[in-house]
């Protein structure tokens, strides 16, 4: 009892290919850049663009098979969702949106309001019923959304950027309730989204789709500590080489080779974070630190420190205080070594 | 920026200004003319004559029920145009938007061939039911319908067009049919459009002559509307009375458009 997707859709551009599971009561957050092929995944598996190929089975139930002519109207699939400005039927009240999925199934009027009037208590929107859409907060209207779409008791719930209508202020909170909810929700879930911490919060699975191919997928913990792509080690800050190790040492496709702390063999992605870049002017001394020079191509604050990038056989992000920036005199264009302790480098297979 | 700049910037070239001037002066003095020559003493009695409420009741029930029909199934049409794939969309979109640039009499002769007792559809029904169209109250609704609705068929097209459809997919993920997604998602979207369109399809069927007269006649209490009560009244010599009905009409049309004004501001 769980989605099955296999995925294939060529539109324009985007050339998606992606392979997509989800267990029942499991929320995977489907995480990547603009473009990406992330809403259209969602469009697909709510039925409203057809594959190309491939196939989507829902709790055992085949939802799509191009290649065999089966294609479930939205209407038939029992899957619910969410958009990021969430849609409201805006000339209908709040109970009326909610109870809308009942009302279309034919279920009576009556009996379809205390339904939804029971979801919108349950959602903590008591006293909300007689409202329109446009009243409402974007957490609350993110909630009657929610409670809209899970009323039909949907197998699987879609939730395409929930978040990103939201101002900064009201989005952690939100998403913690988001969250809340979610986990009690017996349904598979898949949250879309671009926001690495939305993400990691939300979902028990992370997904990155990266020009319509899953590049990376596995717990959000395991994803934010090996990256496996720069889109991926950008998103949790961290730099990330791919080279070929051999014993304590691995090559860089540029010649460069770096200290490993411990022995690896064949392909590898070595991660660490900018703070444990050091900046200086000369090559530093001392035994297991890796150093290389350097060209500065940009300065940026970064909270309280300021972010170098650097260029050359191994391009690095270092953060460094705005101190050293001074005392170093670090200019685009100048030339610094920077080194990393071999102790600070993660490394594992590619 | 400074005063000085903006009364330069104010300053209109005399090439736009002249011909500006001259396309107000044909649109607006026949109007000034008519409101200058008016009987208005005897506006009250001309208006409260047999002869022109009779007209104007006939006016105002036959522009409403074509009205009425051209929502039935011009909002379809509209849907069709803007919602679906069909083949042949931009010729029947070209088809239904003809009369919007045929001559009125065009579209009376048409509807004589056709619904005539010798036409295509009258022969039909006169032979079958005993029905003739021409010359009647229906023949009135008839022709106004031609000459009316591609005004709101473009109006609720254009409409749909502007709506937003990812409703539409919500609605249906929801488990609701795309009719029950049409009556209470769509159609309630675009509300502000189908009265619009209702309301310029209602003002062009009060104005219709043409088709009306030709495939209609002019027989006072059945087919004789406003319109066709002036032309009769200066062609007999009676310019008092049609004078009163043009401003009559002009009236009518100046709040229907200063109503829409706004709404084609809001759209623009």
């Amino acid at each position: 009892m769980s989605l099955h997707a296999d995925l294939a859709l060529r539109r324009g551009d985007l050339e998606l290919r992606a392979a997509l599971a989800v267990a029942p009561g499991e929320v995977v957050a489907l995480l990547g850049p603009n473009g990406a092929g992330k809403s259209t995944a969602l469009q697909l598996l709510a039925g409203i663009l057809p594959l190309d190929a491939g196939r989507v089975e829902l709790d055992g139930v085949t939802l799509d098979d191009p290649a065999a002519g089966v294609h479930v109207r939205p209407r038939d699939r029992r899957v619910g969702m969410v958009v990021q400005d969430y849609l409201l039927f805006p000339r209908m009240s709040v109970l009326e949106n909610v109870a809308f999925g009942l009302r279309s199934r034919g279920m009576p009027r009556d009996r379809a309001r205390a339904e939804a009037r029971e979801w919108l208590g349950r959602m903590g929107l008591a006293g909300y019923e007689r409202r329109r859409p446009g009243e409402l907060s974007g957490g609350q209207a993110q909630r009657v959304a929610l409670a809209r779409a899970l009323i039909v008791a949907p197998r699987l719930l879609l939730l395409d950027e929930p978040l990103a209508a939201l101002d900064a202020g009201t989005r952690p909170a939100v998403r913690a309730e988001l969250r809340r909810h979610l986990a009690g929700y017996d349904g598979c879930t898949l949250v879309v989204t671009h926001d690495p911490l939305e993400a990691m919060v939300l979902g028990d699975r992370v997904v990155v789709l990266e020009r319509g191919s899953v590049v990376q997928q596995g717990p959000p913990a395991e994803v934010a500590r090996r990256p496996r792509t720069d889109y991926v080690a950008r998103l949790v800050g961290l730099n990330l080489l791919t080279g070929t190790a051999s014993g304590r040492t691995a090559e860089l496709p540029t010649g460069a080779v770096v200290t490993l702390a411990h022995d690896a063999t064949g392909p590898v992605h070595i991660a660490f974070p900018p703070v444990a870049v050091t900046l200086s002017p000369r090559r530093p001394e001392g035994s297991a630190r890796n150093a290389w020079p350097l060209v500065i191509a940009d300065l940026e604050a970064h909270g309280d420190l300021v972010r170098v990038t650097a260029d050359g056989a191994v391009p690095v992000l270092a953060d460094v205080t705005p101190l050293a920036v001074a005392d170093l005199g670090l200019e685009p264009g100048g030339e610094v070594w920077a080194s990393v302790k071999a102790t600070e480098i993660s490394v594992y297979p590619a | 920026m400074n005063p000085t700049r903006r009364t330069e910037d104010l300053r209109v070239p005399a090439g736009l200004l002249i011909p500006a001037a001259l396309g107000v002066a044909i649109l607006v003095l026949p109007m000034a003319g008519l409101v200058v020559r008016a009987p208005w003493s005897d506006l009250p009695s001309i208006l409260a004559s047999d002869e022109v409420l009779t007209a104007l009741r006939l006016s105002l029930v036959t522009a409403t029920v074509a009205t009425a029909a051209a929502l039935a199934c011009g909002v379809p049409i509209a849907w069709l145009l803007a919602r679906t794939t069909l083949p042949g969309r931009s010729v029947l979109r070209g088809l239904v938007t003809v009369p919007l640039v045929l001559p009125p009499v065009v579209g009376g002769v048409a509807l004589l061939m056709v619904f005539g007792r010798r036409g295509l559809v009258g022969g039909w029904l006169y032979d079958t039911f005993g029905i003739s169209l021409p010359f009647t109250t229906e023949a009135v609704v008839l022709a106004q319908v031609f000459v009316a609705m591609p005004f709101l068929v473009v109006a609720v097209e254009g409409a749909l067009r502007t709506a937003d459809r990812r409703y539409d997919d919500v609605a249906a993920t929801l488990g609701a049919t795309s009719w029950t997604t049409f009556r209470r998602v769509t159609l309630p979207a675009v509300t502000p459009g189908v009265l619009a369109g209702a309301v310029l399809c209602w003002a062009r069927a009060l104005g219709e002559f043409g088709a009306t007269v030709t495939f209609a006649g002019s027989f006072p209490g059945t087919t004789r509307t406003l319109p066709l009560e002036a032309y009769v009244a200066i062609n007999s010599g009676d310019s008092d009375v049609a004078i009163v009905l043009s401003l009559l009409m002009i009236a009518v049309s100046v709040t229907i458009l200063v109503g829409l004004r706004e709404r084609w501001i809001g759209t623009a």
